[in-house]
This record gives structure tokens, C-alpha cells and sequence, in this order.
């Protein structure tokens, strides 16, 4: 009698020797596919707000109003781009330390990866402080509002970083590596370097084409 | 103290005789509520078996209470607005009361009815028909489900407390400046929204991953039941729709509590920048909402019809045509902007192409039924139903698509139509299709077909009598959202034509309520776990499904896996012997998820009333609650195999 259904458990396929210990365990590769898409839908919602940055800058350069000359100098913005892209490379060796199973390599460079982003977010903090000393509130016009909101979303997504890592390194100190907690510094990898790009395009349009032209 | 009980409790939230009468129904509801729970002693078992549960059938089964619920509340706003419509000059509502009653209709039937009720069928169906046993991350589900809850009592206690939003559900700027509406009512509309939108968001991810992650062995893509293609391509879209609604919400409530000038009048704003944001989220959200119903309709057509799905790999292309074509359209939303006429253009056309696909859909399930053996069960009537009343609904769209004629029919009669014969014909059908047809599945006891088939026939008698005469008020030049009309324009016949419609309708809501109580009393059980002659996976299962789903994942040969099944093994299936079974792994049940809503529901609250001192609270105690989660190892527990295998024996379902 033929079966209607063949009841054998899928076999769990062994990882081969070379696999990396974040993909070694099917279940914890569902949470790096699902990492990948919220990444996606985070672009989506920094588009939105690049979208309204260049609206608000077309608009406001056509009605006149002042707001693109801030009192913003190159060597802040230099430095916080040269910290991001710095601790973005030390995010990948953290990686690389992982992929040799060393845990307190990891746990070095991604305390290094997040002490540059706490100084990144201190210069862009002090930067935002000064501006609004010197009178330029995002109250004043819709320029101001789309940048402050802006660079404002990308500094709160990377201070949120900077206490996920945190309890990230906790995790690594409390549990060792396993598959689990090195999913755990791949997604997080992923989330450090997606800001960083997202970052080159804040340097690019609202540093580079618009306040600093 | 004066001024805060002021702030709680302003004069809209009392002020008329049905306002009170509201609230106090509302506050002898809870307490039965709470009396009935205390009495019987069923606390414990509400917190242990349902608030804490992670497992996407008991997931389901709460999000549908929620739809239910709210579908109450948003059928009985309808019904105030069509009562205050019924003769010219009604003082039966307010002006102010009006708004504020078409704008929480509105909201909470697109993000509190029809969105729950999408995640309930999600949530019931998908993990069975895919031969899963949960969803990708079980726990990350719990979160959404608690956030929509969290978010949807934010709304409604909006109703008792602090005033009611009142600026439409699409909520355009300037009204919504605080300049325009200093009251609390928008507030609470942006933080529920961006509260259930991150929990919707949650559940697109989830879903994405386990259609594309967790099929069981042999279920190509190709081999996905229709509905779970519709459920792929919904969560797609969740994924890349929803931020933009975030942004302009998000806008709005930083112009309101922050003094940013993104939508002011003045300073540089730009209130069309929010209905460019709103629409672009608004038109793929049409889509989120009707492809689950496709989905339904597909599955439910052809089971009833005896016949495997005509045209499947058509159906798959359309399903995604419409999904690539649904976001180039927005600007269909307003037309009469003045965004010039090759821009016009381009978004008219981009409209009307999405006819085709959509045409190659209903041409489908016309030649499933075809030569098929038909029968007409409750959803089968829904489904049936369904095909003229889209169809016409459709048809209306183009019409508005045609970008002269819409700068007559924009913001009339004719427009709230439309929109309610493709919500109601498309959407509503098909999720009260789902819910009779997944009622045994979800349940283990059969809904009555004899009061649903009445309750069907008020609802869609009484759709048809609403909306048919709104069409001619647009044409006539009745304008939306007005609160009341001077008789002699020719429109007070064809309103009352409506408000009977609107209670024909109500009372198919009433007979609905009634057809679920007198199941339970009447309890009618699946014993067999089949009891449509079903085609896919989850009719291989008992009803209701135990915890873990399938004892041994079955393998996949064919589109219509169980039907095959059954085919090839003339009817007798080859239940597993009881060796083959091993023991499982189940999420373990948390109140993490019951209480980060808790959280976002403090969070909200206190930005709503921008007490900082409250929101800063809940904003740590979010924190708290994502650190306890992610430092929480122990997920999942195990079901040995001895239980499984005497809960499989209990149902025959063990080889001898």
C-alpha cells in the first residue's frame, strides 16, 4: 500500500566544518534572514526622511529663507565620519575575531567599535547644542526641522547601538560563544555597518551638498 | 488638581446624553467582564493559557477577538453617522461629535478591525498550511499581538479619556497642527498608530521569514497554497510600506509636541509633503488589506468547488504584478493637488493597469468553479458574493482613475462608495469567509450554517441597500464628512435609503454574534479534523490543532498536498507508528510580550499627554523589558514524546 504520507522527520543536516558559528544552526540563520529584512524596512523609513531633507531644502532655498548656512565646520563633521568609519572597521575584525572563536577578541574590538560610536554621538551632540545656542532651532523653519530630524534619527539609531552592543558583550562574558550569541554580534555587525552607510549618505547630502557648499 | 481632572476629562468626553450612555456601557462591560473572570475563577487560567501563550494558534484566536471587538465599535460609529444622516438638519450629533465619530470609524476599522483579523487568519492558517510547527520567532508574534492590543485600547480609551481624534482617519495636516487641534485627540491617534505599526512591521518580518524559511520538505514555492502566497507578498509589503507611514506620523507628532514646522502653514511646511508620505503607505495598504481576502477566496473557492485552483501560476504573476504596481499609484489619492496633468496622467494609467491583474483573478475563480461541484456553504457565499460586489467596486475605481472625472467625484459620496464596496466586498467578505471556514480548524466545533447563511444575506442585502444610493449622492454632489444637509438638494430619500442599509447591515453583525453563541451551545465537534473535504495541510490535523502542529512534518508532493494524500491512500491515511515520533520543541510561555505592550501603552500614554515624567517611565521600561528578552536563553520548552504520542492515540491517529 503506497503511503499517503511519508513520515519521516527531515534529517537534520550536519553544518559542514567551514560553516561560520552564527549560520551553523538553522534556527539561528532565521534570525539573520529576518535581521536583513527589517534592515530593508529601515531603509525605506530613511528614504522617507531623505526624501522630505531635499523637499524641505528645495522648498526653503525657493522661498529664500536662510537655514543652509549653519555655523557647521568640515573638521567636526570629518571627524565624526572618520570615528564611524573607523569603528565600522572594528566592528568587522570583531567579526573576524569571531570567526576564529575568540571570544575576548571579540569582546575587545566591539568595546573599542563602541566606545567610537559614544564619541560620534558626543561630537554630533555637542554639534546640535551649539546650533541651538547659537539660535538655529528646528523651530524656525522646515529646513532645520527635516535636518535635525535627519541626522537626529541616524544618531538615535546609533546611541540605540551603542546599548545593544553593550548587552551584547554582556551576553558574550556571561554565555562564551555559541551559535546563539554569535548570531547575536553578526546581526549586530550588520545594524553597525547599515548605519555607517547610512551615515555616508548624511555626509553626502545634507554635509557635503547642502550645508557645508 | 483642577486642571489635570480638566485635561482627563474635557468637556467632549461628556457632553451628550450618548456619550455618557457610551461610557457607561463601556465601564458595566469591564466590570461583568472582571466579575465573570473572578467569579469563575479563570485569571489564572486567562494569564497562564492565553496572555502569556506564544503559540500562534492561541495568537490567532486573540487577534480575531480583537477584530471582532472592534468591528463592534466601528459598525456601531457607522451606524451613529448614518442615524445623524437620516434626516437634513439632525441635531442628533454634533458637529464636533461627527468628526470625531468618522474619523475613530475610519481608524479603527483599517488598523483595528481589518488589520487583527489579517494577522488572526495569518496566525491560525499559515504555520499549518506551510506544514510548520510555529511561526519563525514565536515570541517575537506574542509582541506584535500585544502591541496592537496596547495600541488599540491607546485609541479607544482616547473615548472615555482626554477626547476623541477628529481629523479624518487619514489625519491631513494643517488641521492636525496644534494651532488647528489643541485637543488630545490627534495625539492619541499618532501614538496608537506608530505603537500598532511597530508591531505590524514585527509580524511582516515574521511571516516573510517563516513562508520563505520553514515550508516543510517538497513545498516548493510553486507548491504554496494561494493563500500563502498572498500572505508572502502582504508581509513584503508590511516591510516596505509601513516606514513611510511611521515617517509622516512620526512628523506630525514631533510638529505637534516638538514645535518642529514639517506641515505647518508658514515656516517653510509643507502639508502636502504628509499626504505624499500618508498615500504612499495608503496605497500598498489597500493591498495588505485585500490579498489576504484573495488569499481566503482562493483556498475557499476551490475546496467548496471540489476542484484544484484554476490557473495557479496566473494567480501567482497577478498577486505579484499587483504587489510591484501597488506602490506607483499614490498619487490617484489626490489628483486634484495639481501636481499637473503628464503626472496626472502617469498615476492614472498605473491605476487602471492594476485592473488586469485583478481581472485575471476573478476570471480564475469563475473557472474554478466551472464544471466544479459547487457547494454553498457559509464562506462559499461570501466568496460568491465577493466576485460581482468587487467587480463593481473595481469598476468604480477606474472611473475615479480617470483624473477629469475624479476632480468631480474627489471627496464625494461617490468616493465613500467606492471604497466601501472594495473594503466591504473584498475585504470584510473575505475574512468572514476565513473565519467560518477556519472556525472548526481554530476551534474544533463547526459555526451553524443556518444562522450564518441569515446573517449573510442581512450583511450583504444590507451592503448593497448602504452604498448603492451613496453612489448617486456622490453623482448628486453630497460632499463627505458633512455632519448634516439642508433638506430640498435631492439628498434626504436616498440618505435614508442608506441608514436602513446601515441597519440591515447591524443587524447582520447581531445575527454573526448570535450564530457564535448558539455554536457553543449547540456544539456541533470536528472529529475529524476535515470536515470541508479540504485540500492543504491543516485539515491533516485534528480540531483544534494540539499545541505542536504536526507530530512528524509531513512531506510535500503536490499543490493540493492533503487532497493527494488522500487520493493515493484511497481515502484511509497512514498515520505515523509510534516509533517515528520524537520529542518537540515549544515556545515556552512568557509575559515578556504582555508586558513591553504594557510599556508602549505607558510610553504613549504619557507623550499624549506629553507628562514626560510618565513617558520617560514607559520608555524604561521598554528597555527593561527588550533587555529581559534578549538575555532570556530559555525559549522554548519540550514536549516528550510520550505526550505526544498519547495525544495523537487519543485521536486515532497513531499506525497500530
Amino acid at each position: 500500500m503506497s503511503l499517503p504520507l511519508e513520515w519521516t522527520a527531515p534529517e537534520t543536516v550536519a553544518a559542514p566544518e567551514e560553516t561560520p558559528l552564527e549560520f551553523a544552526d538553522t534556527e539561528q540563520t532565521h534570525y539573520i534572514f529576518g535581521f536583513w529584512l527589517f534592515l530593508a524596512s529601515d531603509i525605506v523609513l530613511f528614504s522617507c526622511l531623505f526624501a522630505s531633507f531635499l523637499v524641505y531644502r528645495g522648498e526653503n532655498l525657493n522661498m529664500g529663507s536662510l537655514g543652509v548656512v549653519l555655523p557647521i565646520n568640515l573638521t567636526t563633521v570629518m571627524t565624526e565620519t572618520v570615528l564611524l568609519l573607523t569603528s565600522s572597521f572594528t566592528c568587522s575584525l570583531a567579526v573576524h575575531e569571531l570567526r576564529r572563536h575568540r571570544v575576548r577578541g571579540v569582546v575587545t574590538l566591539l568595546a573599542i567599535t563602541l566606545a567610537l560610536g559614544a564619541a560620534f554621538v558626543t561630537l554630533e551632540v555637542r554639534d546640535f547644542v551649539g546650533l541651538v545656542a547659537s539660535g538655529y532651532n528646528w523651530g524656525q523653519n522646515s529646513f532645520l526641522s527635516a535636518f535635525f530630524t535627519l541626522v537626529g534619527t541616524h544618531g538615535g539609531h546609533v546611541t540605540f547601538g551603542i546599548l545593544w552592543g553593550i548587552a551584547i558583550i554582556i551576553q558574550l562574558l556571561v554565555h562564551g560563544l555559541g551559535t546563539k550569541t554569535a548570531r547575536k554580534v553578526y546581526t549586530f555587525a550588520l545594524y553597525w555597518h547599515f548605519l555607517d552607510i547610512v551615515w555616508v549618505f548624511i555626509f553626502t547630502v545634507v554635509y557635503l551638498s547642502t550645508i557645508l557648499k | 488638581m483642577g486642571a489635570i481632572i480638566a485635561k482627563l476629562f474635557p468637556p467632549s468626553t461628556y457632553d451628550s446624553a450618548i456619550i455618557l450612555g457610551a461610557d457607561a456601557a463601556i465601564i458595566l462591560v469591564s466590570a461583568a467582564v472582571v466579575i465573570i473572570l473572578t467569579k469563575y475563577k479563570r485569571w489564572q487560567w486567562l494569564w497562564k493559557e492565553w496572555i502569556t501563550s506564544a503559540d500562534h494558534k492561541k495568537i490567532g484566536i486573540m487577534y480575531l477577538i480583537v477584530a471582532v471587538t472592534m468591528l463592534f465599535r466601528g459598525g456601531v460609529d457607522a451606524l451613529m453617522m448614518r442615524s445623524q444622516l437620516a434626516i437634513p438638519d439632525n441635531t442628533l450629533l454634533t458637529a464636533n461629535h461627527y468628526d470625531e465619530i468618522f474619523t475613530t470609524h475610519g481608524t479603527i476599522m483599517v488598523f483595528f478591525m481589518a488589520m487583527p483579523f489579517i494577522f488572526a487568519l495569518f496566525n491560525v492558517a499559515v504555520p499549518l498550511l506551510i506544514g510548520a510547527r510555529d511561526v519563525a520567532f514565536p515570541r517575537l508574534n506574542a509582541i506584535s499581538l500585544w502591541l496592537t492590543i496596547f495600541a488599540a485600547l491607546l485609541f479607544n480609551v482616547s473615548f472615555v479619556i482626554g477626547g476623541s481624534p477628529n481629523a479624518g482617519w487619514t489625519a491631513y495636516p494643517p488641521l492636525t497642527e496644534m494651532s488647528f487641534n489643541p485637543g488630545l485627540g490627534q495625539n492619541y491617534y499618532l501614538m496608537s498608530l506608530l505603537i500598532s505599526g511597530v508591531g505590524t512591521v514585527a509580524t511582516g518580518v515574521n511571516f516573510l521569514v517563516t513562508i520563505i524559511r520553514m515550508r516543510a520538505p517538497g513545498m516548493t514555492l510553486m507548491r504554496m497554497p494561494m493563500f500563502v502566497w498572498s500572505a508572502l507578498v502582504t508581509s513584503a509589503l508590511i516591510i516596505f510600506a509601513f516606514p513611510a507611514l511611521t515617517v509622516a506620523l512620526a512628523l506630525t507628532l514631533l510638529d505637534r509636541v516638538g514645535g518642529s514646522t514639517f506641515f505647518t502653514l508658514g515656516h517653510g511646511g509643507m502639508p502636502m509633503m504628509y499626504v505624499n508620505l500618508f498615500w504612499i503607505w495608503g496605497h500598498p495598504e489597500v493591498y495588505i488589506l485585500v490579498l489576504p481576502a484573495f488569499g481566503v477566496f482562493s483556498e475557499v473557492v476551490a475546496t467548496f468547488s471540489q476542484k484544484r485552483l484554476f490557473g495557479y501560476s496566473t494567480m501567482v504573476v497577478s498577486v505579484l504584478a499587483i504587489t510591484a504596481l501597488s506602490f506607483g499609484v499614490w498619487v490617484h489619492h489626490f489628483f486634484t493637488m495639481g501636481a499637473g496633468a503628464s503626472i496626472n496622467v502617469f498615476f492614472g494609467l498605473s491605476t487602471m493597469l492594476i485592473a488586469i491583474p485583478t481581472g485575471v483573478k476573478v476570471f480564475n475563480w469563475i473557472f474554478t468553479m466551472w464544471q466544479g461541484r459547487v457547494r454553498l456553504t457559509v464562506p462559499m457565499l461570501y466568496a460568491l458574493a465577493f466576485i460581482p460586489t468587487f467587480v463593481i467596486g473595481g469598476a468604480s475605481g477606474v472611473m475615479l482613475a480617470t483624473v477629469p472625472a475624479d476632480y468631480q467625484l474627489n471627496n464625494t459620496y461617490f468616493l465613500v462608495a467606492h471604497f466601501h464596496n472594495v473594503l466591504i466586498g473584498g475585504v470584510v467578505f473575505g475574512l468572514l469567509a476565513g473565519m467560518y471556514y477556519w472556525w472548526p480548524k481554530m476551534f474544533g466545533y463547526m459555526l451553524d450554517e443556518r444562522w450564518g447563511r441569515r446573517a449573510f444575506w442581512l450583511f450583504f442585502v444590507g451592503f448593497w441597500v448602504t452604498f448603492v444610493p451613496q453612489y448617486f449622492l456622490g453623482l448628486e454632489g453630497m460632499p463627505r464628512r458633512i455632519f448634516t444637509y439642508p433638506a430640498g438638494l435631492g439628498w434626504t430619500g436616498l440618505n435614508q435609503i442608506s441608514t436602513v442599509g446601515a441597519f440591515m447591515m447591524g443587524a447582520g453583525f447581531v445575527v454573526l454574534v448570535y450564530d457564535i453563541l448558539y455554536s457553543v451551545l449547540h456544539m456541533v465537534r470536528d472529529t475529524t479534523g476535515d470536515p470541508w473535504n479540504g485540500r492543504t495541510l491543516e485539515w491533516s490535523l485534528p480540531s483544534p490543532v494540539p499545541e505542536y502542529n504536526f507530530a512528524v512534518v509531513p512531506i510535500v508532493n503536490d499543490r493540493d498536498a492533503w487532497w493527494e494524500m488522500k487520493r493515493s491512500g484511497n481515502g484511509q491515511p497512514n498515520w505515523p507508528s509510534a516509533k517515528a515520533i520524537r520529542g518537540l520543541h515549544v515556545p515556552k510561555h512568557s509575559a515578556q510580550p504582555f508586558f513591553l505592550g504594557l510599556s508602549f501603552f505607558i510610553l504613549g500614554w504619557g507623550v499624549v499627554y506629553e507628562w514626560w515624567w510618565i513617558a520617560l517611565f514607559g520608555l524604561v521600561a521598554v528597555l527593561a523589558s527588550l533587555v529581559y528578552a534578549m538575555m532570556d536563553y530559555d525559549e522554548v520548552e519540550e514536549i516528550d514524546p510520550d505526550t505526544i504520542r498519547g495525544i495523537e492515540g487519543r485521536f486515532g491517529r497513531l499506525q497500530a
